[in-house]
């Protein structure tokens, strides 16, 4: 049913290249996020799949067809846009049903499928509202549901949460990784934010600069990054790098720890440090720590209700099993 | 917190607000109210308001005297026309301006604009020659012709604006939703640009209806429309003040009429609601 294969795909604009030849395979139902910096060429690339961008090179497959040449409309995609493109002269009714009365499907059928994709995204009682008179939840739950009610072979979102409150954005991905446990349709979906990759995903592709990094299950790019980009991105808060003596010691350029895997302690440890900025979010602490000799803090966590202040001095401890290094070229050492 | 309005102030604001409007509409009113005077109470001093012999015989003299009809029908067919091709000119240069720019986009609409910034008699005597050379002269095709380029940098300026208003994301998803081009123009892009076309084909048509510099220049009798009605009744010699003011009220009522019902498209409708 959704089965996508990019198949050595690249776009240039112009002179630019946007995306160099890229291959990638995801699977039927499966939940994969294209996660890198803004710019990275993430949202192209989902529209080089959507067919809203003409591909400069290489073949796009969807469940095993050739669908380079294919029109937007013709593939069996749906799309959630950032700006969720709603249709302000319709209802929200007319808006759910619309890709429905483009396929021409009886009346009775329509209001079936439209009542039911309202009534799991509670929008029952909105129905008969236009666009401009709901809440930015409530319109991004609309345009969700233009884009179940045809049942598609795939779901493709371009960064849909990014313009909802922080509050409305935790709640939205419940939802929709909610749907997509019932439904186990494949979907796609872009964002900037780690933290909705690592939540969300069955797979992860991180993108940087139009080229993929790494793929990967969040759990695979959390413990083995190929490079330091990676290892650097996926991981809130980021990894600490360090170079000089520390990387030097440990035969690398850099070497990289998690804030999570640095023990800290008042008296005793590896590394000494002094505490500048601490963090207190009731369930963690996030100790800045100044080391000599280093010119950026080192993030470490800690317990929730620890008795370290500003000023105190730190003795921090890696864990030696999982100091990552890397070399020159940024790539991982293994 | 909202700063609390006392119905104090509103109702010096409503009282204020009236002031300011009647004294802007009082030529108008002063214009009908003439318009039904005799000649001599029309420069009586002290000036009369309601009371005088109400009269409609100004109005059958100008009748009379000149074709109201045919300035009136000249008048519809040089901005209805004028309006017509230029807005079929305009609607795609403005939407490939709008959703296809170049990089020399800004500069083409800029470019057009200015062309408004040249005194329009500063290109007289040119027009006024090619007029002649091509027979225009006194006809309504040469009008129609001269009033669609003359408004022509407005209509496309106006489209673009609005055109750039339907957000491109707004048709891929109907693309993406399935539509066809076709049901992609008629479904989602009408409906959306539909008020703005609206409203620039009312104001072109009420521009191009008031326009007086090249109607007055470029006709005589046959193709003058009602601007050239009116100012046959401005004589140095003489006073018609009352039939003149007959004249104007004649002239101007189709338009105010139009205006009038029209004012809800006239201000800008649609609130994009859909996006952000």
């Amino acid at each position: 049913m959704g089965r996508i294969v990019l198949d050595k795909v690249e776009k240039n604009f112009g002179e630019v290249t946007v995306i160099p030849p890229l291959d990638l395979e995801i699977e039927d139902g499966e939940f994969v996020v294209f996660v890198g910096p803004s710019g990275c060429g993430k949202s192209t690339l989902l529209r080089l799949i959507a067919g809203l961008e003409d591909v400069t090179g290489g073949a796009i497959r969807i469940d095993g067809e050739d669908a380079t040449a294919v029109p937007p409309a013709k593939r069996g995609l749906a799309m959630v846009f950032q700006s969720y493109a709603l249709y302000p002269h319709m209802t929200v009714r007319k808006n759910i049903s619309f890709p429905l009365r483009m396929a021409k499907l009886d009346k009775a059928e329509q209001d079936r499928r439209v009542e039911q994709a309202a009534a799991v995204l509670n929008l029952t009682e909105y129905l008969d509202r236009r666009p401009g008179q709901l809440s930015g939840g409530q319109r991004q739950r609309v345009a969700i549901g233009r884009a179940i009610v045809r049942e598609p072979g795939a779901f493709l979102f371009d960064e849909p949460l990014s313009n909802l409150d922080a509050a409305l954005r935790v709640g939205m991905r419940l939802e929709i990784s909610e749907l997509h446990e019932r439904l186990k349709t494949t979907m796609i979906y872009v964002t900037h934010d780690q933290v909705e990759a690592m939540t969300m995903a069955d797979k992860i592709v991180v993108l940087q600069a139009g080229r993929i990094e790494q793929v990967g299950s969040p759990l695979e790019l959390y413990r083995a990054p190929r490079n330091r980009f990676v290892a650097g991105f996926i991981g809130s808060p980021k990894m600490n790098f360090l170079e000089g003596p520390e990387a030097a010691k440990r035969d690398a350029q850099t070497i990289g720890v998690r804030p999570e895997h640095i023990a800290p302690s008042p008296s005793e440890g590896m590394w000494k440090g002094r505490i500048g900025v601490s963090e207190h979010l009731g369930s963690d602490t996030f100790f800045h720590v100044h080391m000599e000799g280093y010119a950026n803090p080192i993030t470490v966590r800690s317990g929730g209700e620890v008795a370290m202040h500003h000023g105190d001095t730190i003795y921090l401890t890696p864990d030696a099993e999982r100091i990552y290094r890397f070399d020159d070229k940024g790539l991982r050492i293994v | 917190m909202a700063r609390a309005v006392t119905n104090q102030r509103k109702t010096v604001n409503t009282v204020v607000a009236w002031a300011i409007g009647l004294l802007i509409f009082f030529p108008v009113l002063w214009t009908v109210l003439t318009s039904f005077k005799t000649e001599a109470e029309a420069i009586a001093d002290p000036p009369l308001f309601f009371f005088f012999n109400w009269t409609l015989e100004n109005y059958s003299v100008v009748q009379e005297r000149s074709d109201y009809m045919r300035y009136l029908w000249n008048s519809v067919v040089i901005a209805g026309c004028s309006t017509l091709v230029g807005i079929v000119v305009a609607i795609p240069a403005a939407w490939s301006m709008a959703f296809v720019p170049s990089r020399r986009t800004k500069d083409v609409l800029l470019w057009m604009l200015s062309t408004k910034m040249l005194p329009a008699v500063g290109v007289l005597y040119p027009i006024y020659l090619i007029f002649i050379e091509l027979g225009l002269l006194d006809t309504r095709v040469g009008l129609v012709i001269v009033m669609m380029l003359i408004n022509l940098p407005i209509i496309v300026w106006m489209l673009y604006t609005y055109f750039r208003e339907i957000p491109g994301e707004i048709l891929e998803a109907a693309r993406m939703d399935g539509a066809p081009l076709r049901n992609e123009i008629v479904y989602v892009l009408t409906p959306m640009a539909v008020p703005g076309i609206a409203s620039t084909v009312l104001l072109n048509f009420i521009l191009a209806w008031n326009e007086a510099f090249w109607t007055l220049n470029l006709t005589a009798a046959k193709a003058g429309p009602l601007t050239a009605f009116i100012a046959s009744y401005s004589s140095p010699e003489g006073l018609f003040y009352a039939k003149l003011s007959a004249a104007s009220t004649m002239a101007i009522a189709p338009i105010l009429i139009l205006g009038w019902f029209s004012q809800k498209q006239l201000v800008r409708g649609l609130t994009f609601g859909a996006v952000k």
